[in-house]
């Protein structure tokens, strides 16, 4: 067994700060009796003077402009199984440490990643990325892993007697026990973890309970754990409060990036992608606006997706600021998990795929088609455009001109030279748009080719195509 | 020859009339051996532009390219159409010999998403070949495209009307042509490497049913085609 464990250190200032680029002095306080203490600051709060553990009024009196939000629990709930659902991306194996933490386990996927190092490398990106901060350490159990985390040692630790020796040192405050044990070790003069497990176990048992043997037990790996696993959501929908209504693409842009990695991490658990996006955009005493996505095929790659994102928020004009935005799958479908390429072909149909998204973002869906033939002697229902391009194989026809005129014109005056023909069409009786028709060949006085008829019902000359 | 010559002898968009055909130029064959005779590297320039100039409509400009696009078709990358006159037929595209799967028609609202859309077409390398009929074509618009055709290494096809003829263009191919009996007779205006000064006759598979009209002429005009 192999675990990591995240310590996101900074969560309960991060729900409120991480939707902005250069967020202001902001601090998060608390209510502790009677009085509201500052529980986390951010950078440009503790350059103006402010930190942990202050009066929220002289916080206030210190730094001007401060922001001071109240601590919010359920937000950091939510932030950390979004943490969790991104972290499905390197494993299935995840498992929450409320408030503040993340444990999975990852002895079993690391030849996936190729490795610990990388795996730990694409994690610290992905966390950044977020908007987070954590504290990653990697121990054989898993509560040995989460007690290094929390003492901020970050080391990748894989024997068991190594452990024993680093965690020897860690405070015995680190320890998940009630204060009353802390103070008791501490009075008792075991200030360390090595300290308290030199002492008798029995007498220990006996004075704090079997609870601190259990725990010490366990951070070594001398007994085994039994964890729950966190269950992914069936859908995806998160929320992001930015910290400022913004209205500037740029700044909404910003904010949505946050949240792509945890979409991929989603996806990739669930071995699917999306092929449409909705970023709905919430304003004050207004309904939302609603951007939406769409793709060629279905995908799980925040980078196509952040590149589409960029474009269409770009082109989308937002009437009010916003304060939230929320990111939607409103459709999950499965798809299978890339394949690496062994010889690095060029993948043209990638390319291809963005290609027709950029041109639909900016000339709109129904703009950019295929073409596919269809079941139907009527030249003008012969064909029809298409969104997806279908694999039926097209019905061939020789006697057929490379332009079909979109309406038939009217002939009038002039003259025009048949080559060849007749070729009848009749059909159409059934749904009412039945056409009784003779087509030819004819040349106009400039050499031109064209796909004439006569009408058999009112004996007038029609040109419904050309031979370019 | 001093050196600061040398240099920009190297820019690719340089090209000297005497090393014609040589070129390592990747070019794509026409299908017709009279005119890949004619043109630099035996074809159509791949990552250049290629203009054809025709007074109108409907004398084979289009089976002109077939050949090419069926071949193109059935390798990787997009058969672009932007801002096309009208429906490109999928009968007879089919019986040409191309896989409609690799078609993509592009209507943009106006003539600067069409400029646009051209651009982006032959910039991302995604498309084999673009083919455009664009208006208000000028010698910027048209420099840009040409520069994205070579960024993208793709070919760019477009239709223009032959008075633009007289229009200095920064396209690598220009194409004149004009109905012939039972073909098409191409001129070409500009190639990479020295001018040409007889036209050559293609013939061109004629359309239609091969079964005479038995009907007489009637007395007909195209409002407008």
């Amino acid at each position: 067994m192999l675990w990591l464990a995240f310590h996101f250190r900074a969560l309960s200032l991060e729900v409120f700060s991480r939707g902005a680029a250069a967020p202001a002095p902001l601090v998060v306080v608390e209510k502790q009796g009677s009085r509201t203490w500052v529980i986390a600051c951010n950078d440009a709060a503790e350059a103006c003077g402010v930190h942990v553990g202050m009066a929220a009024s002289a916080a206030q009196a210190l730094a001007d402009g401060l922001v001071v939000r109240r601590r919010d629990p359920s937000a950091e709930r939510e932030s950390l199984a979004g943490l969790a659902v991104w972290a499905g991306r390197f494993t299935p194996s995840v498992s929450l440490a409320p408030p503040d933490g993340l444990l999975l386990e990852i002895s079993t996927c690391l030849s996936l990643h190729r490795g610990l190092g990388k795996l730990l490398k694409q994690a610290r990106s992905g966390v950044t990325e977020m908007g987070y901060a954590a504290t990653m350490a990697c121990a054989p159990s898993s509560h040995g892993a989460w007690l290094l985390a929390k003492a901020e040692i970050e080391k990748a630790i894989r024997e068991p007697a190594r452990l024993g020796s680093l965690l020897a040192a860690l405070p015995v405050a680190l320890l998940d026990q009630p204060p009353a044990v802390v103070e008791g070790l501490e009075r008792v003069g075991a200030r360390t973890l090595g300290e308290c497990l030199r002492l008798p176990r029995a007498g220990v048992a006996r004075r704090f309970g079997q609870a601190l043997i259990d725990e010490l037990d366990r951070a070594l790996g001398r007994v085994p754990e039994t964890r729950a696993f966190f269950e992914p959501p069936a859908s995806f929908e998160r929320a992001l409060e930015l910290p400022a209504p913004v209205q500037a693409a740029e700044a909404l842009l910003f904010a949505a990036r946050r949240l792509l990695p945890e979409l991929e991490g989603f996806l990739s658990l669930r071995q699917a992608g999306v092929q449409e996006l909705e970023l709905a955009c919430r304003h004050e005493r207004r309904d939302p606006t609603i951007v939406k996505l769409g793709f060629v095929k279905p995908t799980r790659d925040a980078g196509r997706m952040q590149l589409l994102l960029r474009e269409t928020l770009g082109r989308t004009r937002l009437p009010a600021p916003v304060h939230t935005i929320v990111l939607r799958a409103p459709l999950v479908l499965p798809l299978s998990a890339s394949s690496g390429d062994l010889f690095q072909a060029r993948n043209g149909e990638a390319d291809g795929d963005l290609l027709l998204e950029r041109l639909r973002i900016r000339l709109g869906k129904d703009a950019v088609h295929g073409i596919e033939s269809a079941a139907d002697h009527r030249p003008e229902r012969a064909w029809r455009p298409c969104q997806e391009q279908n694999h039926a194989a097209a019905a061939a026809n020789r006697h057929r001109p490379l332009w079909l005129l979109p309406q038939p014109l009217p002939c009038h005056d002039g003259r025009l030279q048949l080559k060849s023909g007749p070729e009848r069409i009749e059909s159409g009786w059934w749904d009412g748009g039945d056409v009784a028709r003779d087509y030819y060949v004819a040349e106009d006085r400039n050499g031109a080719q064209l796909w004439v008829y006569c009408d058999r019902v009112s004996g007038e000359w029609f040109v419904h195509g050309v031979f370019a | 020859m001093s050196a600061s010559l040398e240099s920009v002898l190297q820019h690719p968009g340089i090209w000297r009339g005497n090393q014609r055909a040589q070129t390592a130029e990747d070019a794509l064959p026409t299908g017709f051996a009279a005119l890949d005779a004619l043109l630099p590297g035996g074809g159509w320039p791949r990552g250049a532009l290629t203009e054809l100039l025709i007074e109108r409509q409907g004398i084979g400009e289009l089976r002109l390219l077939m050949p090419t696009l069926a071949s193109l078709s059935r390798a990787d990358g997009w058969l672009a159409w932007v801002a096309p006159p009208y429906v490109p037929y999928a009968a007879a595209l089919a019986a040409a010999g191309i896989d409609l799967k690799r078609l993509v028609v592009a209507k943009p609202p106006s003539e600067a998403d069409a400029w646009w859309t051209a651009e982006q077409a032959l910039r991302s390398g995604a498309c084999g070949v673009l083919l455009a009929w664009l208006r208000a074509a000028d010698e910027r618009r048209m420099r840009r495209l040409q520069l994205a055709a070579e960024t993208g290494h793709t070919w760019g096809v477009l239709f223009r009307h032959a008075r633009a003829a007289q229009d200095r263009s920064p396209a690598a191919l220009r194409l004149l042509l004009e109905p012939a009996a039972n073909g098409l007779a191409v001129h070409v205006l500009k190639r990479r490497g020295g001018p040409v000064s007889q036209p050559v006759i293609l013939s061109m598979p004629q359309a239609g049913v091969a079964r005479r009209a038995r009907r007489t002429a009637p007395v007909l005009s195209l409002v407008q085609a």
